[in-house]
């Protein structure tokens, strides 16, 4: 019994870390662009992403958990080995943490996602034997993979080109953003906390029913939508730096648009990302907890709360410095286009979620950001970055398998 | 540390362009101080706006390499990237003719007839004119980026290069009145004198079809 309490403690702590990894790290790419465009401080930036983060996490959180714990690796083979399955997980979580850490210094685009799947597999095929991998599982989450980057990318290219059409071609697009950008922030609010009630409630314990499931997301959009038209009505121009910008105002009030869709990817993000740090912890809480592996027993909600308060650590020890230098860097991303992408990501992430599928949400983001670009929203886009993404995709799977394998060894030969 | 985010999203040539033009202009202005030095005989005061202009011209430099330097063939842009380049040559040239000609005249201390002195500086300011408007046309390409080079952002610039061209003719009319001005004197003036005195004008009115041209590739860019 005394081994199971070390084995939660270790993954506790590793999963912590990589929580904390993710909130230090990832969490910019949420943010950044509300900062960098001054539609929020950094200080309101940090306040909001953790609040986003760790409800995602702790709401939304719970389908691609079961997947990182039970969907890769099939644990009924260990029915009489429940350690094995442990010493894996563990082995994952390093794996996955010592190669974002090479990664990350290194400059690599790397996926979280990617490292801690590719850990997974990598332990599962040797460590006990190709069967123990779910491949039909397995592939679809690759595919996923490829698919979501394309269907973000769709998204924002639709909904920029309609900001195009509907507003910033127009005469007067100031009154024209006035009036288009609350529908905006319906559809964002809409679909996210749809698919979440759908989809992600389930898994803590919350059941309702589908029609009363429309009605709440419906409410809670409108709601939303009527707080950012209030808003937006005391917007006023001013002529001075009008004259010199005449978008000005106009990005104001896409601004605040900004601000509701910042939210829906940071809620998307913790609840896609929290499962790479604790999906293993689940694993290993669920074999302590009763000695034995079952695939059963739902996600333990501390569990998904350890996951949002590493997230929201990192962000506030780490993450700030990121989200300033990030923001300073991607100035073309203003907030007419900047929104686009992030309620095109969004959507796609929190579908990706509630359907349990482990995605990258940066990629899901730069799919979202090309699509922008695509509808002539981006002054410059650097395409070499696509082609290092890609190499870094390939490479971090079998780099991440042979890490996991290598630690796996050395776990099963020093723990008791 | 790297973000992907910040690593895709190449560096704009746009703000860039238009504080390329800014300096442009501010270069070309300098004429207009300089030509009434030169016409009253104080060669002291056009050699310190020559100095200027000699350094504004390399500040205009600098950029043109560093957004040259930030536009590899990987970048994904809406419009072509070497229409960019074009535009940022024909700004970059207007700079050039601006030390071209003060350094003409300063160098040889150039006199300028009294007859045709205030002629003379009317032609200048108008040319002047053009790389101003040409500036203001520019200092649109933000907002054409932002409305994705349709709409009524389009109309707007179209306007703009439309007066840019009015300028410009202006510029024409004024060159040949002047030119015929001087035609009435030259017999009175030094040959030399007189043969460099037409270079200068030209080299002046080329400031002009350098501000029509940016208009011109401005109008490109706006056909895409």
């Amino acid at each position: 019994m005394d081994a199971q309490i070390v084995y939660v403690v270790l993954a506790a702590l590793f999963g912590g870390f990589m929580a904390w990894g993710i909130g230090a790290n990832d969490v910019a790419n949420a943010m950044a662009t509300s900062v960098g465009s001054k539609a929020l401080t950094i200080r309101q930036a940090v306040v909001v992403a953790s609040i986003f983060e760790f409800l995602g996490a702790v709401l939304a959180g719970g389908a691609v958990t079961s997947t990182i714990r039970t969907g890769i690796v099939d644990s009924e083979l260990l029915a009489d080995s429940p350690q094995i399955l442990v010493y894996g997980m563990l082995a994952s979580l390093l794996a996955a943490a010592i190669w974002l850490l090479l990664s990350s210094k290194k400059g690599w685009p790397v996926s979280t996602t990617h490292s801690i799947v590719g850990a997974l597999v990598g332990f599962s095929a040797v460590g006990i034997g190709l069967d123990a991998v779910h491949w039909s599982q397995v592939g679809t989450i690759v595919m996923s993979w490829i698919v979501s980057p394309i269907v973000a990318g769709i998204i924002a290219y639709l909904i920029y080109s309609s900001v195009l059409w509907l507003i910033l071609r127009q005469e007067d697009p100031l009154e024209k953003a006035k009036r288009y950008v609350p529908v905006y922030m319906f559809l964002a609010a809409f679909t996210i906390t749809l698919v979440t009630i759908l989809k992600g409630l389930s898994h803590i314990g919350l059941t309702i029913n589908t029609g009363q499931s429309y009605v709440l997301a419906f409410a809670i959009a409108l709601g939303i939508a009527i707080v950012g038209a209030i808003v937006i009505r005391r917007i006023r121009p001013d002529p001075k730096l009008e004259k010199k910008q005449h978008f000005y105002t106009v990005e104001r009030v896409f601004g605040v648009l900004m601000v509701v869709t910042a939210c829906g990817m940071a809620f998307a993000h913790g609840s896609n990302d929290v499962a790479n740090a604790i999906g293993p912890l689940a694993a290993v809480v669920a074999v302590a907890q009763s000695g034995v592996v079952s695939a059963r027993s739902a996600v333990p909600v501390w569990v998904l709360a350890l996951g949002g308060a590493g997230i929201v650590i990192g962000l506030a020890t780490f993450g700030r410095h990121v989200i300033v230098t990030v923001g300073q860097k991607i100035t073309q991303l203003t907030p007419s286009r900047g929104f686009a992408a992030e309620i095109a990501a969004a959507s796609t992430i929190v579908i990706a979620s509630g359907t349990g599928l482990p995605i990258s949400t940066t990629h899901t983001l730069v799919g979202a950001v090309l699509g922008v670009g695509a509808a002539r929203g981006i002054e410059a886009i650097d395409l070499r970055v696509v082609g290092r993404i890609i190499i870094s995709w390939i490479i971090t799977i079998p780099a991440g398998a042979f890490l996991a394998i290598v630690i796996f060894f050395i776990l099963k030969s020093v723990l008791p | 540390m790297s973000n992907v985010l910040a690593n895709i999203l190449g560096s704009s040539p746009v703000m860039p362009l238009e504080r390329h033009i800014d300096i442009v202009y501010r270069c070309a202005k300098q004429l207009h101080e300089f030509f009434g030095a030169a016409i009253d005989g104080k060669w002291k005061k056009a050699a310190e706006i020559r100095a200027e202009i000699e350094a504004l011209e390399h500040e205009a430099d600098e950029i043109k390499k560093e957004i040259r330097l930030h536009l590899p063939k990987s970048l994904f842009m809406p419009v072509p990237r070497e229409d960019i380049l074009e535009l940022l040559l024909v700004q970059d040239k207007i700079a050039n003719r601006t030390k071209d000609v003060s350094g003409l005249v300063l160098g040889r201390k150039m006199k300028i007839p009294h007859a045709v002195a205030d002629q003379f500086l009317d032609f200048v300011d108008r040319n002047i004119d053009a790389a101003k408007q040409a500036r203001k046309s520019v200092r649109e390409l933000d907002e054409l980026f932002t409305a994705g080079f349709r709409g009524a952002e389009v109309d707007l610039v179209s306007g703009l290069i439309e007066e840019l061209d009015r300028i410009e003719t202006d510029t024409d009319d004024k060159q040949a009145a002047l030119r015929a001005a001087l035609f009435k004197i030259e017999d009175k003036l030094n040959p030399v004198d007189a043969v460099f005195l037409y270079q200068v004008i030209n080299l002046i009115g080329e400031i002009a079809d350098m501000a029509e041209r940016v208009g011109r590739r401005l109008e490109l860019l706006l056909s895409h």
